[in-house]
């Protein structure tokens, strides 16, 4: 099993870098994973990672992109509900990307 | 010889329960558990064979009443029991039949 | 690519088996293909849209909140048989109130759920292009 360093803790991840188990999520978490893609987290970016674990929180499910984008939409304002803002943000794609350092599974029916 | 019969199947999509209900004795206990729940609830046609089966015990596992969502729903005169109670009806017979 | 018109069967309860699960999760990856979706719950398959579940003791994970999502996935349609759910002494007030929201119509919340009756059902089933069953 693959596992990534957090302050010294060793937190367990699948063969593409998703958490194994949700709960051992903490801030530091997308903190690493962000450093090791060479992404700074600013404000907008914890916007989306906020958002994606209270998504999942209530639905258990990582929300497909075009779900989020709706989402975001309607919660965060029309600006930044559309796929450019997001994949400006999350360049490996808003879904993938935003949901590993969230702590979520990889969105179902992703590839 | 008090048998404990266990039922997994929903009585609705499975014979099961009427097969384990034929054979059953009396002085012997019925447990739901898993999809063999769904008989422990009220309002439907299994529910009145459970009521007119005289000398048989019924028990429901409440883990699996509550994954369902039924608790509610739960007739009377059917015990509700948790992973322990199951061990210790296990011991309390002399032996069990997993109807399958 | 023309819309077709694609039916999800759900005839298994939940936990017991994998079935339901499953569906849920060919139906989300389905949504995104922007076809005509609907989904038929008879049989025991009604008990998959009962509220209040509960899974902590059973080490399982529930996933009764995620038909909460089908409305943000665009699946508006969920058809439930009238006669399997007396049959079974439910009524509508035991499922989860599932809603989908209207975008134009400044996002007022619809129901997804159409309680119908097997009659109305064959009908639904009879209209589709594709039939999927678990």
């Amino acid at each position: 099993m693959a596992s990534i360093d957090v302050n010294g803790k060793q937190i367990e991840v699948d063969e593409e870098g998703y958490l194994s188990n949700l709960n051992d999520w903490e801030p530091a978490v997308a903190e690493v994973m962000a450093k090791a893609e060479d992404t700074e987290l600013t404000d907008a970016h914890w916007d989306i990672i906020n958002f994606l674990r209270e998504y999942y929180e209530e639905y258990q499910i990582a929300p497909a992109v075009r779900v989020l984008t709706k989402a975001v939409g309607k919660r965060l304002g029309k600006d930044k509900g559309n796929s450019k803002y997001l994949y400006e943000l999350f360049p490996y794609g808003p879904g993938k990307q935003a949901c590993k350092y969230a702590g979520l599974p990889k969105p179902t029916g992703c590839v | 010889m008090a048998l404990l019969h266990t039922v997994n199947k929903s009585p609705f999509e499975s014979n099961t329960f009427n097969t384990c209900l034929g054979l059953a004795k009396q002085g012997s206990t019925i447990l739901l558990i898993e999809d063999g729940v769904y008989a422990a609830t009220t309002g439907h046609s299994v529910a009145e064979k459970i009521k007119n089966a005289s000398g048989i015990t019924f028990a429901v596992l409440g883990p699996d009443l509550q994954a369902r969502g039924l608790e509610s729903k739960l007739a009377d005169d059917i015990k509700v029991i948790d992973y322990d109670g199951f061990v210790n009806m296990v011991v309390e017979h002399d032996s069990v039949q997993s109807w399958l | 690519m023309s819309v077709k018109k694609f039916m999800y069967i759900n005839r298994k309860p939940p936990y017991g088996t994998v079935y339901a699960l499953e569906a849920l999760e060919v139906v989300l990856i389905g949504a995104a293909f922007d076809q005509d979706v609907s989904l038929a719950f008879i049989g025991d398959g009604v008990y998959e849209l009962t509220k209040g579940q509960n899974t902590d003791a059973i080490g399982q994970k529930n996933f009764s909140p995620t038909y909460t999502a089908l409305g943000d996935y665009d699946v508006k349609k969920l058809y439930v048989e009238k006669e399997s759910l007396e049959e079974r002494g439910l009524t509508l007030d035991d499922l989860q109130h599932l809603v989908w929201e209207d975008e134009d119509d400044d996002w007022a919340e619809k129901d997804s759920i159409h309680l119908v009756s097997r009659a109305e059902m064959a009908d639904v089933l009879d209209d589709q292009d594709i039939i999927l069953s678990f």
